[in-house]
């Protein structure tokens, strides 16, 4: 109690208010410094060539990632030391996950890494690993997930969610968005349309079209999860990687 | 026999105390006990899944990936949650000398904190989730949150102008920092766009990098003022009232809290070590990471510093001996906080079982620790009874949780450099030795072992609950609180 009128300290402690005060400025800076820098695009995007967004048919497999809770376990970023690369791949841009509301970088490693997985393994090879895992990798502790082979794929949202990532900046046009149903029987190789599918290709470089799940003959989950982890890490041109342009 | 016991219990709830409002503390005590036992239930169901891939059943709703969320949403927010209202509310009523302020608000808190409990843990089995680690709940939930948490610190706010004492007590720069630094956390993470008013989805505002430095940013913070800020307030009040000495340095107190909360916020970004986040980004969080080991250790030696001249009392009172090992664990964990921050060690850890090694010594040893304590001192006063009920189950709580600990966070440790190592490996011509799944089928034992330690540690809390149970089934005493109030003075 002797030091009561020397310490400053005092003063915040008889003083809500002020205390306050110091609390909302002191824990206020680390934020805004390590934040706001990041929603310039120049400092926290790559310059590189090829990425688009997801599909329709994607976009409703990247709900199925989220919803099965698959980033528990599987990341989805090479980091750039050499271990990642060697076992999988170029290191992740964040211009490859710019689209990705939210990220799904993870924070686990009880299975491996995702981000590179696209093409890496055949449809038919994701149907039976999803149906069993087991019957492909014999010790592998990933839960079956028959379920999706047979669910049927539910669309009734996906319209909508494409309104809003559009809003948030996501260079879906009306366009994208009004097709989004015949896009979705289009990269399922359900349409022979030639037009349909030259008109689907120009807005979506590069996406693979065909049946993803050959084992049912509706649009199931397991057709659009499968088409989200083929499109995985394969959309970037890395060669005209710029870098960050700051 | 079973409801008459219930009901003793219920009519208990309903004691009388004039000078504070404790009613109100005994809903979220028994609230915290609840949301424990399932919470650590979960935990040893999704740990045995991990070695025994079969009890995954089969089923969308019991995968690993849907309901490891019900686990952590429930043991930080549940039984975390639930013990913060809870000791708070006792603190600052003791502290300030003064009623519980807007008591009927603090009921809808109760009311409304328990339903945002059962709206997020229930989603997940069905599939409702943001995606977003630790911020789980998707958007319903997460406006009732907000809702609730502003009228907690309106409470806390409201009592804490009504002091009767001067100062405001050390405990409650921390609860109000906590509780302050949690809405901006919770605010700013959860931004999201509902799909629909009917449907339970939404898509977040934020994306891709941004996305990832905001959940860190959350994420660590969560850590550092829910799991850290709000149970050191609970270590400056029950740990000298436990030992019965003073706080042993008040300066110290001042500089481990405004040091405190400055650094953590910065901390987050070394979860984002050499990913493609920009690299200053991730000096910055290793830099003040490391820093935050000296405020994190002027709290710890302030802790035990405190208990030192009282170290007989750790022969006959062993809820002492819970504060001591939860402070000796803030201790181990916040050093090892800081180790797993630098660049290079996180290049082996991150991503590894170590991590859940580490989160585990500081929730089970720290945060669960200090709590039980805190509740084996509080449930007596709080029911008007002389003591717990028995002291011998104390000792074998503390020693079943213990035990626990030991064997889950050791295994953990081997488990996590062992896959750190192997992942890394290489041949002598230069390519990587390991294939991923012989990695994980090599860490199987450790799984075997952690679940062992986990089940140790839910026992201990069984036996816990029980002890609880019949202290409020006894015979009530007269005025034990009053006895207990005069004997021990504020802390200062």
């Amino acid at each position: 109690m002797t030091d009561q009128h020397d310490n400053p300290h005092r003063k915040l402690e008889k003083n809500l208010f002020l205390m306050l005060c110091f609390v909302v400025v002191a824990t206020a800076i680390g934020g805004i410094v390590e934040i706001f820098p990041l929603f310039k695009k120049e400092v926290a995007i790559e310059v590189v060539e090829g990425v688009r967004p997801y599909t329709p048919l994607e976009l409703a497999g990247f709900n199925i990632y989220k919803r099965e809770g698959c980033y528990n376990c599987h990341s989805q970023q090479i980091r750039v030391i050499a271990e990642d690369v060697d076992r999988y791949g170029p290191p992740s841009l964040s211009a490859e996950s710019q689209y990705d509301y939210p990220f799904a970088w993870g924070s686990k490693r009880t299975g491996p890494d995702l981000a590179r997985v696209g093409e890496r393994y055949t449809d038919d090879w994701h149907i039976e690993h999803l149906y069993n895992p087991r019957s492909v990798v014999q010790q592998s502790i990933m839960p079956s997930y028959p379920f999706l082979m047979t669910e049927h794929l539910n669309t009734s949202e996906l319209q909508r969610n494409m309104e809003i990532l559009k809003m948030l900046g996501v260079p879906y046009t009306d366009d994208d968005i009004a097709k989004y149903m015949i896009d979705i029987r289009v990269q399922l190789g359900l349409e022979t349309d030639e037009a349909l599918i030259s008109d689907f290709l120009k807005r979506y470089p590069n996406a693979k079209i065909r049946k993803f799940n050959n084992r049912s003959s509706d649009v199931t989950d397991l057709d659009a999860l499968i088409a989200h982890l083929q499109s995985l890490g394969n959309k970037a041109d890395l060669k005209t990687n710029k870098g960050r342009l700051w | 026999m079973v409801l008459t016991n219930l009901s003793k219990v219920m009519n208990n709830m309903t004691l009388h105390n004039t000078r504070y409002d404790d009613q109100i503390i005994r809903y979220f005590t028994i609230a915290a006990f609840f949301w424990g036992i399932f919470a650590m239930l979960m935990g040893v169901i999704i740990a045995l899944q991990l070695a025994y891939p079969q009890l995954n059943l089969d089923l969308p709703w019991t995968t690993f990936g849907r309901i490891r969320p019900t686990h952590t949403t429930s043991i930080i927010f549940g039984f975390g949650g639930n013990v913060l209202f809870a000791t708070s509310f006792f603190v600052i009523q003791r502290t300030c000398q003064v009623m519980l302020q807007a008591g009927t608000l603090a009921r809808f808190v109760f009311l409304g904190y328990q339903l945002f409990l059962v709206l997020a843990v229930s989603g997940y089995p069905l599939g409702i989730t943001q995606a977003k680690e630790y911020a789980e709940p998707e958007w319903y939930a997460d406006l009732l949150l907000t809702v609730v948490w502003v009228c907690y610190f309106i409470i806390f706010a409201l009592t804490l102008s009504k002091r009767q004492e001067r100062h405001i007590y050390v405990s409650n720069w921390f609860y109000l920092a906590f509780i302050f630094v949690v809405a901006m956390l919770h605010i700013g993470n959860g931004l999201a766009i509902p799909i629909s008013i009917t449907s339970p989805n939404s898509v977040p505002v934020f994306g891709g990098v941004q996305s990832a430095m905001i959940q860190w940013w959350y994420g660590h913070n969560a850590v550092g003022f829910f799991l850290t800020a709000g149970f050191i307030g609970i270590m400056y009040y029950f740990v000298p009232k436990r030992a019965e000495r003073p706080v042993y340095s008040y300066r110290l107190s001042i500089l481990h809290f405004w040091a405190l909360i400055f650094l953590y916020i910065w901390a987050g970004a070394h979860h984002l070590h050499y990913t493609s986040i920009p690299d200053w980004t991730q000096t910055l969080g290793m830099t003040m990471s490391i820093i935050l080991w000296v405020p994190s250790w002027g709290g710890m030696i302030n802790g035990i510093m405190t208990i030192s001249g009282a170290w007989h009392k750790l022969r006959t009172d062993p809820v002492l001996s819970f504060m001591l090992i939860a402070i000796a664990f803030y201790g181990m964990s916040t050093f090892e906080g800081p180790v797993l921050a630098i660049k290079d060690v996180n290049r082996l850890a991150h991503y590894s079982e170590w991590i859940i090694s580490h989160v585990h010594s500081g929730g089970l040893g720290w945060v669960a620790f200090i709590s039980f304590g805190a509740l084996y001192h509080m449930v007596p006063i709080l029911w008007n009874k002389p003591d717990m009920y028995s002291k011998r189950l104390i000792s074998l709580h503390l020693w079943l949780g213990t035990i626990g600990i030991v064997l889950y966070v050791t295994s953990m440790w081997v488990a996590g450099i062992t896959q750190g190592l192997m992942w890394r490996d290489y041949n002598e011509v230069g390519f990587l030795k390991y294939s991923f799944i012989d990695i994980v089928s090599s860490i199987h034992p450790y799984y075997l072992i952690r679940a062992i330690g986990g089940i140790s540690y839910l026992s201990g809390f069984i036996v816990m609950v029980y002890n609880v149970y019949m202290t409020i089934k006894s015979q009530p005493q007269e005025s034990s609180e009053t006895l207990k109030e005069k004997a021990c003075a504020t802390p200062a």
